[in-house]
C-alpha cells in the first residue's frame, strides 16, 4: 500500500478538517480554559463528533462502529492537534477501543457500542508515577469472592474524573490484567489536576475497589498483549496529534515570517530564519511519514509495528517540539504573550510529549528492539 | 492487489533463478559496482552474467518504457521489484549517471530518436556518462557558468559548436565515455543562454586531470575543453534553454543522492556495534552516552526510511511537491554524515587505521571522509535549505 492517503481517506480529511477548524478552533480551548471548565472538554462538541460517527471510528462494525483503522483515526487526531481541541477522543476512541476490541468478550460487548454511540467516556489508568513505566506496574488485583480487589495509585489519568469507565492495569498472580472499572466503583477516587496545557488529569486512588470477575478485559494474567495494543494505539495517536500540533505551530510561524517587518524587511527574508524554517519543514515531513507508517503497520497487524510505533512517538515528539520552540522564538516578544496562540501550542506539545512515553523512553525502546 | 501479488511471485521466481549468489553479497567498495561503459572491466563472470540477464528483461531500468530498454513497470510494480531485490540483497546490476540523471532528463526533454538511441545505450550499460556542470567560478551559483560554445556554420563537415572552457569536480570524467555538459551559447542572457550538450569524451580537445580527495581516493577530475567540436544536433531540449533541463536533472540527482529509495539499506548503527563494544548485564551497549546517541540516530534512520518510502510513492505518482527532492537530499545526506561520525566513534582507534589489512585499507576512515561530500555534491545543504524556503515555504526574498 502506498504511503499516502487514498481517496476515501482524503475525503475524510476534507470533511473533518473544516469541521474541527470551525467548531473547535483555538478560541474554543481558550473559552474552556478561561471559564475554568471542570469537565476538561465540551460535551456539546462530543455530541457533534458523535453525529459524524467519530467516537466509533475504530469500533468494529458488529459493535456499532465504523470499523476504520489507525490511518483514519490519525486524520482526526491531526486536526485535533492543529486546533488544540480538548477532547476525550484519544483515550476513549483510540486507546480504550484498541484494548476492548483486542480483548473481545463481555466488556467489549458492554462498552464498544456505548463508545460508538458517544455515551461513554473512557479513561486509561496505566501510569503510576511522573514517568511512563508500564513494565513496573505496582497496582495489585487480588482474588476476592467471585471477583477481585484493586489497590494502588494511578496518575496522569486524562479525563479520569469524568470517565464512565476506567481501564485499570494491575498486577495479578501470573501477570498483568486489565480491568474495566465503572465510574461509581466504591473505593476509587479521582483527584483532577489542571495541567500546563489546561487539560485535566487525575491522580486516581484505588483503595480496596471490589470488581466482579467479569470486569476483567480479556483473560486474567493475559493482559500484557491487550495493554500492548492499548499502548501502541495511544502512542501512535498521540504522535498523530503531535504532528497536528507541530504543523499548526509551523504554519502559524511561517505566516508570521511573511508579515512581520524589522530592519525595513520582512523577517522571512533573513536567511538565518529561512534555514531554520526549512530545516523544521524537513523534520515535520519526516515525522508525518513516520507516523503514517506506524499507522499503516498497525492496521496491517504487522510485526514491524512495535518498532515503528516507538520511532513515531519519538520522531513526532522531536519534530513537534522543534516546531513549538522555533515558533515562540521566531515570534519574538509577542510569542511570549498569553494573548498569542503560539504559546498554547508549546504547552499542548509538552503534555503530549510526556503522554505514554516521552522521546527518551521511546528512543531507549528502539535500542532494545535492535538488541542493544 | 492480486495482480501485484502475481507480479511479486513472478519477480521472486525470476530473481531466485537468475541472480548469481555472488551478486547477493553486500557491496564492499567501488570495485564491486558495475558502472558499464566502453572502458569497464567486469570484476568476475557473475557480475557480467547478472548485467546481461537484467538487460534482457529490462531490469537495469525497470520503470523505463520497454521501447527504451526498460521493463515498463508501473510505480507499484517498481516498488515490488525493489522490495524483492532487497529481500535477497541483490546488488543493482548496473549503476550510472545515465540511469540516475541523464535518463530521466531525456525521458522528459529528449526527441524520440534520442530516447531510442541514448536511453537504449544506458539501459544496456554500453555508454558511461559524466556530468559537466560545475566550474571553478560556478558552484552553488551554477548559472554563472562560462564554458562557451561558439556556433560555426560548416556546409562541409556539418554545423557545429566550438566549445572552450573548463569544468571541475567532474566525477569519473576519466572513466566516462560521454559527457552531458552545460555550455553557454548566449552571453547576453544568463538563464536563457545555456545549452544542454551531449558529446564524446574522446572528442579532440577534451582532457581530464584527476583531483585527489581527503579520502585519498580520486574519483573526480578537472575537465578541459580546447576547441572541442560538438555537432549542432547533439543537445537536449532547445538551444539556449538548457537551464530547464539542467534543473530538472538536478531534481533527480538530489533524489538519488538522498538515498530516498535506498534508505532501507541503512541498518541500525547500534546493532552494528553491539558485538565489538559489548553489552552490559541489562543487555545495553556498554557505553551509555554513545548508546544514547546511536539510538537517537537509529530512530532518525527508521523515520527517514518511512520518509523515503512516502517520498518515492508520491514522487513516482506525481503527488510530491516538485521541490521535495531538495528536502530529501538535505535530510538524507545530513543523516548519512551523522552515521559515519558514529561509525568512527564506535570503531575507536581501530577505525583510524589508514592502510592496514585489518582495516580493509582504511575503509571506515575513507568512507567517513567521503560522506562529507554528500552535503556538497549535487547542491549543498545550504542551497537545499534556500530552495525549500523559496519554493516550498514561499518565504520572501529567498
Ligand atoms: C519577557 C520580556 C521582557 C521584556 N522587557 C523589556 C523591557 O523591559 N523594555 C523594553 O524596551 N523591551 C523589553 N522587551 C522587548 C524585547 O527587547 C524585544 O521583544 C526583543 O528585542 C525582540 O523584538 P520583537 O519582540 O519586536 O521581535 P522581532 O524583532 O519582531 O523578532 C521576531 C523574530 O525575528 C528575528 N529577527 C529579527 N531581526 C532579524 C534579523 N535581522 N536577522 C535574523 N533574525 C531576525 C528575531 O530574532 C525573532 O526571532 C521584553 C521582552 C520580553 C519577552
Ligand atoms: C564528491 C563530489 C562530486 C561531485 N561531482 C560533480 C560532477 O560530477 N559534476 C559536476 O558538475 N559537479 C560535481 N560536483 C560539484 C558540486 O556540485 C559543487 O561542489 C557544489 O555545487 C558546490 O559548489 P562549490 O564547491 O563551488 O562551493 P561554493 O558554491 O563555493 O560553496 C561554498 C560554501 O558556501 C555556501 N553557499 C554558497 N552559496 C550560498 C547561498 N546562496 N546561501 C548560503 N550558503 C551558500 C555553500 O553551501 C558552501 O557551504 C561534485 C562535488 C563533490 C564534492
Amino acid at each position: 500500500m502506498p504511503l499516502y492517503h487514498n481517496d476515501d481517506q482524503a475525503m475524510l480529511k476534507d470533511s473533518v478538517a473544516p469541521f474541527v477548524a470551525e467548531q473547535a478552533p483555538v478560541s474554543h480551548l481558550r473559552k474552556l480554559r478561561d471559564s475554568s471548565d471542570a469537565t476538561g472538554f465540551s460535551r456539546d462538541l462530543w455530541a457533534q463528533f458523535t453525529e459524524m460517527g467519530l467516537p466509533g471510528m475504530l469500533v468494529p462494525e458488529e459493535h456499532g462502529g465504523l470499523g476504520m483503522g489507525h490511518l483514519e483515526a490519525g486524520i482526526v487526531l491531526e486536526e485535533i492537534g492543529r486546533n488544540l481541541t480538548p477532547s476525550p477522543f484519544l483515550s476513549t476512541s483510540v486507546g480504550a477501543v484498541a484494548a476492548l476490541a483486542k480483548a473481545g468478550g463481555t466488556q467489549a460487548g458492554r462498552w464498544l457500542p456505548a463508545i460508538a454511540g458517544g455515551e461513554a467516556i473512557v479513561a486509561l489508568a496505566i501510569d503510576e508515577g511522573a514517568k511512563h513505566r508500564p513494565d513496573r506496574i505496582a497496582t495489585t488485583a487480588t482474588r476476592s469472592g467471585n471477583g477481585f480487589r484493586l489497590n494502588g495509585k494511578k496518575s496522569f489519568v486524562l479525563h479520569g474524573h469524568v470517565a464512565d469507565m476506567s481501564i485499570v492495569a494491575a498486577k495479578t498472580d501470573g501477570g498483568i490484567t486489565l480491568f474495566a472499572v465503572p465510574k461509581d466503583a466504591k473505593g476509587m477516587t479521582a483527584d483532577p489536576r489542571r495541567l500546563v496545557d489546561s487539560s485535566l488529569a487525575s491522580h486516581v486512588t484505588l483503595d480496596g475497589v471490589e470488581v466482579d470477575a467479569d470486569a476483567v478485559i480479556g483473560e486474567v494474567d493475559a493482559g500484557g498483549d491487550i495493554l500492548d495494543a492499548l499502548l501502541a494505539a495511544t502512542r501512535t495517536g498521540a504522535a498523530a496529534e503531535m504532528v497536528g500540533v507541530g504543523q499548526g505551530a509551523m504554519d502559524m510561524t511561517v505566516t508570521y515570517l511573511k508579515e512581520r517587518k524589522q530592519f525595513g524587511k520582512l523577517i522571512g527574508e533573513f536567511q538565518g530564519l529561512q534555514h531554520r524554517a526549512a530545516h523544521l519543514y524537513g523534520e515535520m515531513e519526516v515525522a508525518r511519514a513516520t507516523v503514517m507508517k506506524a499507522q499503516q503497520l498497525l492496521d496491517e497487524g504487522s510485526e514491524g509495528a512495535r518498532l515503528m510505533v516507538s520511532v513515531a512517538k519519538a520522531k513526532a515528539g522531536r519534530a513537534a517540539n522543534l516546531a513549538v520552540r522555533e515558533g515562540v522564538q521566531m515570534h519574538g516578544g509577542i510569542g511570549m504573550t498569553d494573548e498569542y496562540d503560539i504559546g498554547l501550542y508549546m504547552k499542548r506539545d509538552r503534555a503530549l510529549a510526556e503522554y505514554m512515553g516521552d522521546v527518551h523512553y521511546h528512543i531507549d525502546q528502539v535500542a532494545r528492539m535492535n538488541g542493544y | 492487489m492480486s495482480n501485484l501479488d502475481a507480479f511479486r511471485a513472478e519477480v521472486r521466481a525470476w530473481l531466485e533463478a537468475n541472480c548469481p549468489p555472488e551478486m547477493r553479497e553486500p557491496v564492499r567498495d567501488e570495485d564491486d559496482i558495475c558502472w558499464g561503459g566502453r572502458k569497464f572491466e567486469f570484476k568476475n563472470a557473475a557480475q557480467k552474467q547478472w548485467l546481461e540477464r537484467c538487460v534482457e528483461k529490462g531490469y537495469t531500468v525497470p520503470d523505463w518504457p520497454t521501447a527504451y530498454g526498460g521493463a515498463g513497470l508501473t510505480p507499484e510494480q517498481t516498488k515490488v521489484f525493489k522490495q524483492e531485490m532487497a529481500r535477497i540483497k541483490a546488488r543493482p546490476p548496473l549503476q550510472s549517471f545515465g540511469i540516475w540523471m541523464l535518463g530521466p532528463a531525456l525521458l522528459k526533454f529528449g526527441t524520440e530518436e534520442q530516447k531510442v538511441h541514448y536511453l537504449g545505450q544506458i539501459a544496456r550499460g554500453e555508454i558511461r556518462w559524466c556530468q559537466g556542470y560545475s566550474e571553478p567560478g560556478a558552484g552553488s551559483d551554477l548559472v554563472s557558468l562560462q564554458t562557451f560554445g561558439e556556433e560555426v556554420t560548416d556546409p562541409v563537415g556539418g554545423d557545429h559548436w566550438v566549445v572552450n572552457g573548463s569544468k571541475i569536480w567532474t566525477s569519473y570524467a576519466d572513466k566516462a565515455d560521454w559527457i552531458f555538459c552545460l555550455v553557454r551559447t548566449d552571453k547576453t542572457n544568463k538563464y536563457q543562454g545555456i545549452t544542454f550538450m551531449l558529446f564524446d569524451m574522446e572528442s579532440e580537445g577534451v582532457s581530464t586531470k584527476p583531483i585527489l580527495l581527503i579520502s585519498g581516493n580520486s574519483p573526480f577530475c578537472e575537465t578541459f575543453f580546447d576547441d572541442v567540436k560538438v555537432p549542432k544536433d547533439q543537445f537536449v531540449g532547445e538551444v539556449n534553454r538548457g537551464w530547464d533541463v539542467a534543473k530538472y536533472l538536478l531534481g533527480h540527482e538530489r533524489e538519488m543522492i538522498s538515498g530516498g529509495g535506498a534508505g532501507g539499506d541503512m541498518i541500525s548503527v547500534g546493532a552494528l556495534f553491539a558485538k565489538s563494544l559489548g553489552l552490559n548485564a541489562n543487555g545495553e551497549l556498554d557505553d551509555p552516552i554513545l548508546r544514547a546517541e546511536m539510538a537517537a540516530f537509529d530512530t532518525d534512520v527508521f523515520a527517514y526510511r518511512a520518509m523515503g518510502e512516502r517520498f518515492m510513492d508520491m514522487w513516482k505518482t506525481g503527488r510530491a511537491h516538485p521541490a521535495s527532492s531538495n528536502m530529501m537530499k538535505y535530510v538524507g545526506t545530513e543523516l548519512n554524515k551523522r552515521r559515519h561520525e558514529l561509525v568512527m566513534a564506535g570503531g575507536g582507534a581501530d577505525a583510524l587505521e589508514w592502510d592496514s589489512d585489518e582495516s580493509k585499507g582504511g575503509a571506515r576512515a575513507r568512507s567517513w571522509l567521503r560522506t562529507k561530500a554528500n552535503s556538497i555534491e549535487g547542491g549543498t545543504s545550504e542551497v537545499m535549505l534556500n530552495v525549500i524556503a523559496k519554493r516550498i515555504l514561499d518565504l520572501p526574498g529567498a
